[in-house]
This record gives structure tokens, C-alpha cells and sequence, in this order.
């Protein structure tokens, strides 16, 4: 059963993954994107981390994307996709190196992973590790510090985010 | 065995969706029977006695109407809106503990659709989904009323989340659970969370306002000063959709205040009387529904009494007081619970 739900939210993940890059319309890409984050979300329940699947959806499907829709719902498409043909040829290189020096990354790095290694202990998971009394231990004992650094790379965005947005003296007020 | 059970879970999963869309469609015709109580009018009456066919004969009206789809609309997100509106109404209901369990031969059937350990968290999951049927709607109109009305709406939610999720992360606190019914079990042993959290319920009240699009913050609509907002391409039962899924939202926020503050399904006292505990768990569901009416009708009645915010005023409430009193509220939470601690151990 867990198999077969797999098998099935991997290929929906997948798809609608290809169609964001595909897709002609950038609305109809995020909302896409939209439902690869639920499908990964399902993949969550499946391996019993009902916190991280909820959460998931909260942060990205909840707050991030609608962010996206928001941006591209104020642009206007029509001369953005006129743009997109006029565009630099230098633009379009850059791109193709930056992406190709990921996907390097993340090839040299799957490779070195040794996959027995970790498909042997698979079978003595703990099914209750996804659970938020247990998800919460673990980040405040094993990985207190990466936690609170996080926390405090938060902090810094919102200061930054608010520091760009604030009106300076002297210029227009909105209200 | 597990096929008896399967049904028996689905039975409850149908009620609940039932009841749900029941006391929804009662709720149109509730609005506007109060709104005649409070304008001292008698409300709609003509179809069948004291006007009870009313949300019958409105739905078919809307049935009958001329499906229309603008010529420049974005066809199938035009279509998509108003159903997504509608789907994340109805998911949220799922998780509310709407009793306490039934013991039926031995085995215990619990009155609620499904039991997650993190029932709080899937429902402000859904509710940061529902601003997408409104932002999809407005934006296939592919009208500039609309997209406006669209981003209005959208900016309302995600404001009012924020400090509706910090309110939460106080009942958490106390409770210790994301669970729903743990919260209620919670309440059961000490005292409602009302009385422990008066200002996180005044927060968590007002954003559910807020939320639901409900006046004195229904600038999505607005239909007098600013045009109808994200729905004014859509007619026929598409609006319906739309305006229907508002009085479920209305019905689930009722749920999930009585659930998180008045106790859910506890009726104080009631497990001094020493009744059977079937019997027991009847009289809680009829009064968490009690609950759930009044909270109905206090919407109603705020909306009948209050006019609406100017939309800086909305959005100064939302960020400049509801945001620092709910984070001010986490902090006196946190430290009445250390101080607590402190004292009585």
C-alpha cells in the first residue's frame, strides 16, 4: 500500500515539478510548484513525519508561494515574455553555468554516498521519530547550535527585510 | 473487524462533513433572519413556514443562472477559484474533536473525522491555503478590479495569520499538545483557556474575523466604497461557491474558538453526576454545538452592529497591536507557566 502511494506521489512530484520549468504561464508554474510541495508533503506522511509534512505546506505552500503569486500577479506577463526573447545572451550563458555548477554539485555529492550504509538501519527506524515531542528533543539536545543559528539567520533577513522596505525621510509617504 | 471499523470511521467522517454543510447552508438563512431581529424586520419568510425552504430556493435560483465565463478570463483557474475556496472550507473541520468518545461493545468510537496528533497545526495549515481560491479567482478574471480586490484580500490573511498563529503557540504552551482533543482534556482538568488566556482569546477572535472576511474586516467585498473585490466577474452558483464557503468558515472558526478557549465538548461539573458515558458524551456534543451557535450568532451580530475598518486602519490593527499583544502574550504565558511551576512544585 505504502509502495504503491509512493510510486504514485513520486510521479506526480516529478510531473509537476517538469511543468514549473515547462509551463508558459509563470502563474500556472507557481501553482504547480504549489502542488510539488504537497506531494512532498504526502511523501512525509508516508515515512510518519506528520509534523514536517504540516509544517511544510505552512511555510511554503502557505506563505512562500502566495508571496510568489503575489509578485507575479503585479507583473504584467505580456511584455515580461517579450523581454524573455530579447534577452542577453550573456544573461542565458551565466544561467546555464550556475545550473550546470549545481547539478555538479549534486551529482558528486550522490555519488560518494554509500547507499548500503543506509538502507541497512532503515529497517529498525523508529516510527515515532516524526513526532513533535520527539522532533523538538532532538533540536534542542543533538543540534541546539544549528537551531539557534538559524533562528538568528532570521533575524537578520527580517531586520534586512525591514530595513528595505522603511520609507527614509523625505521621501513620499503612501498614506 | 477492520472492515466494521472502516465503516464505522467513515460514517463518522460523513456526519461531521454533513452536519458541516447543514449548519452552513442554515447559517445563510440565520444571517439574514438576525439581521431582520436587529433592524426590527421580520427577514425572509414566503418560502414554506417562517421562511425555512429560503436557502433552498436561493441555491436553486443561483443553479439557474446563466453560467458565464468572462471571454478574456483565464477559463479553467477561473473554474479552480471558487472550488478551491470551497475544498480548504471543508477540510478543516475534519480534525475538531466534536465529542467525547462512544463506547459501543467494547469499543471506543471517537466523535471527531480524523485523530492526528497535530490537529492545530493542520487547521492553520488549511487556513494559510484558503487565501489561494480568493488570489486564483481574482487574478483569472484577469479584470484590474479584481486582481486588486484579490490582493487585498490576500494581504488581510497573511497579516492576520501571523498574529492568530502566535495566539495558538500560547494555547500549545499550555496544553503541551498540538493534539485538539488533548487540548480539550487539558481544559477539562484545569480551566477553559479562557480564563487563562483572555488576551490570547480576544486575539484569536478578532483574527478569525479577519480571516473569514467577516465585517468590521470585510474589505474583500466591500461592496459600497470599493468595487465587489475578487469575485466581481464571477456570477451564478461560482459566486455562490465563494459566498457559501465564507458561512462554512464561519462555522469551523466558531468550532475551533469554543474547541480552543469554552472548553470544546467539557460541560463543567459533569462527571461529578456519575452518568453513562455515552450519555455523557451526547450532552457534550449538544454543548459544544451550543457553543458553537452562540459564537455563530456573535458574528452575525458583530457584523450587524459594527461598520466596517478603513483598510490603514486594518492593517495598523493587525501589524501594530494584534502582532505585539500576541507576542507579548506568549511571553506572560511563558512565564506564568515557569512561575507556576516554580511555586507549586
Amino acid at each position: 500500500m505504502a509502495d504503491k502511494l509512493f510510486y504514485f506521489l513520486a510521479f506526480v512530484t516529478v510531473l509537476s515539478a517538469l511543468m514549473v520549468v515547462f509551463s508558459k504561464n509563470p502563474v500556472h508554474s507557481v501553482l504547480y510548484l504549489i502542488l510539488t510541495f504537497f506531494s512532498i508533503s504526502g511523501q512525509y506522511v508516508i515515512l510518519n513525519a506528520q509534523f514536517l509534512a504540516v509544517v511544510n505546506i505552512i511555510v511554503y505552500a502557505g506563505a512562500i508561494m502566495v508571496l510568489f503569486l503575489f509578485v507575479i500577479m503585479f507583473l504584467n506577463m505580456r511584455t515580461a515574455a517579450e523581454d524573455a526573447r530579447k534577452r542577453n545572451a550573456l544573461i542565458q550563458l551565466a544561467g546555464v553555468i550556475s545550473s550546470g555548477l549545481l547539478l555538479t554539485i549534486v551529482i558528486s555529492a550522490l555519488v560518494r554516498v554509500d547507499m548500503a550504509a543506509h538502507i541497512a538501519p532503515a529497517k529498525a527506524l523508529n516510527t515515532q521519530v516524526g513526532m513533535v515531542e520527539n522532533l523538538g528533543i532532538e533540536l534542542f539536545t543533538n543540534f541546539l547550535v544549528p537551531f539557534e543559528l538559524a533562528s538568528v539567520l532570521f533575524i537578520a533577513a527580517m531586520v534586512g527585510a525591514v530595513l528595505l522596505a522603511k520609507r527614509e525621510e523625505g521621501e513620499r509617504n503612501a498614506f | 473487524m477492520e472492515l466494521t471499523s472502516l465503516i464505522v470511521r467513515g460514517l463518522v467522517i460523513f456526519t461531521v462533513f454533513a452536519v458541516t454543510l447543514l449548519i452552513a447552508t442554515y447559517s445563510t438563512l440565520a444571517e439574514r433572519k438576525i439581521a431582520g431581529f436587529l433592524q426590527d424586520r421580520l427577514g425572509p419568510d414566503r418560502a414554506g413556514p417562517f421562511g425555512i425552504l429560503q436557502p433552498l430556493a436561493d441555491a436553486v435560483k443561483l443553479f439557474f443562472k446563466e453560467e458565464f465565463i468572462p471571454s478574456h478570463a483565464n477559463k479553467w483557474l477561473f473554474i479552480v477559484g471558487p472550488s478551491l475556496a470551497m475544498l480548504t472550507a471543508l477540510m478543516s473541520s475534519a480534525v475538531i474533536p466534536f465529542g467525547n468518545e462512544f463506547s459501543i461493545d467494547g469499543q471506543l468510537i471517537p466523535v471527531q473525522g480524523i485523530t492526528v496528533n497535530i490537529g492545530l497545526l493542520y487547521i492553520f495549515g488549511v487556513v494559510s491555503l484558503g487565501v489561494y481560491g480568493l488570489m486564483i479567482g481574482g487574478w483569472a478574471s484577469n479584470n484590474k478590479f479584481s486582481l486588486l480586490g484579490a490582493i487585498r484580500a490576500a494581504s488581510q490573511n497573511i497579516s492576520y495569520e501571523l498574529a492568530m498563529g502566535m495566539s495558538i503557540i500560547a494555547v500549545l504552551m499550555l496544553a503541551g499538545s498540538l493534539d485538539l482533543r488533548q487540548i480539550v482534556i487539558d481544559q477539562q482538568d484545569n480551566v477553559w483557556n479562557v480564563v487563562r488566556q483572555p488576551l490570547g482569546c480576544v486575539i484569536f477572535i478578532t483574527c478569525a474575523f479577519a480571516e473569514c472576511n467577516r465585517t468590521p474586516f470585510d474589505l474583500p467585498e466591500c461592496e459600497q466604497e470599493l468595487v465587489g473585490g475578487y469575485h466581481t466577474e464571477y456570477g451564478s452558483m461560482k459566486l455562490g461557491l465563494y459566498l457559501f464557503s465564507e458561512y462554512i468558515n464561519m462555522f469551523v472558526s466558531s468550532a475551533v474558538i469554543a474547541t480552543l478557549y469554552f472548553g470544546g465538548y467539557d460541560v463543567p461539573y459533569l462527571s461529578t453526576l456519575g452518568l453513562d458515558k455515552n450519555i455523557e458524551t451526547i450532552i457534550g456534543i449538544v454543548a459544544l454545538f451550543g457553543k458553537i451557535f452562540f459564537f455563530i450568532f456573535f458574528f452575525m451580530w458583530v457584523r450587524w452592529t459594527l461598520p466596517r475598518f478603513r483598510y490603514d486602519q486594518l492593517m495598523n490593527l493587525g501589524w501594530k497591536s494584534l502582532i505585539p499583544l500576541a507576542i507579548l502574550n506568549l511571553i506572560l504565558t511563558g512565564g506564568g507557566i515557569l512561575a507556576w511551576e516554580h511555586f507549586t512544585k
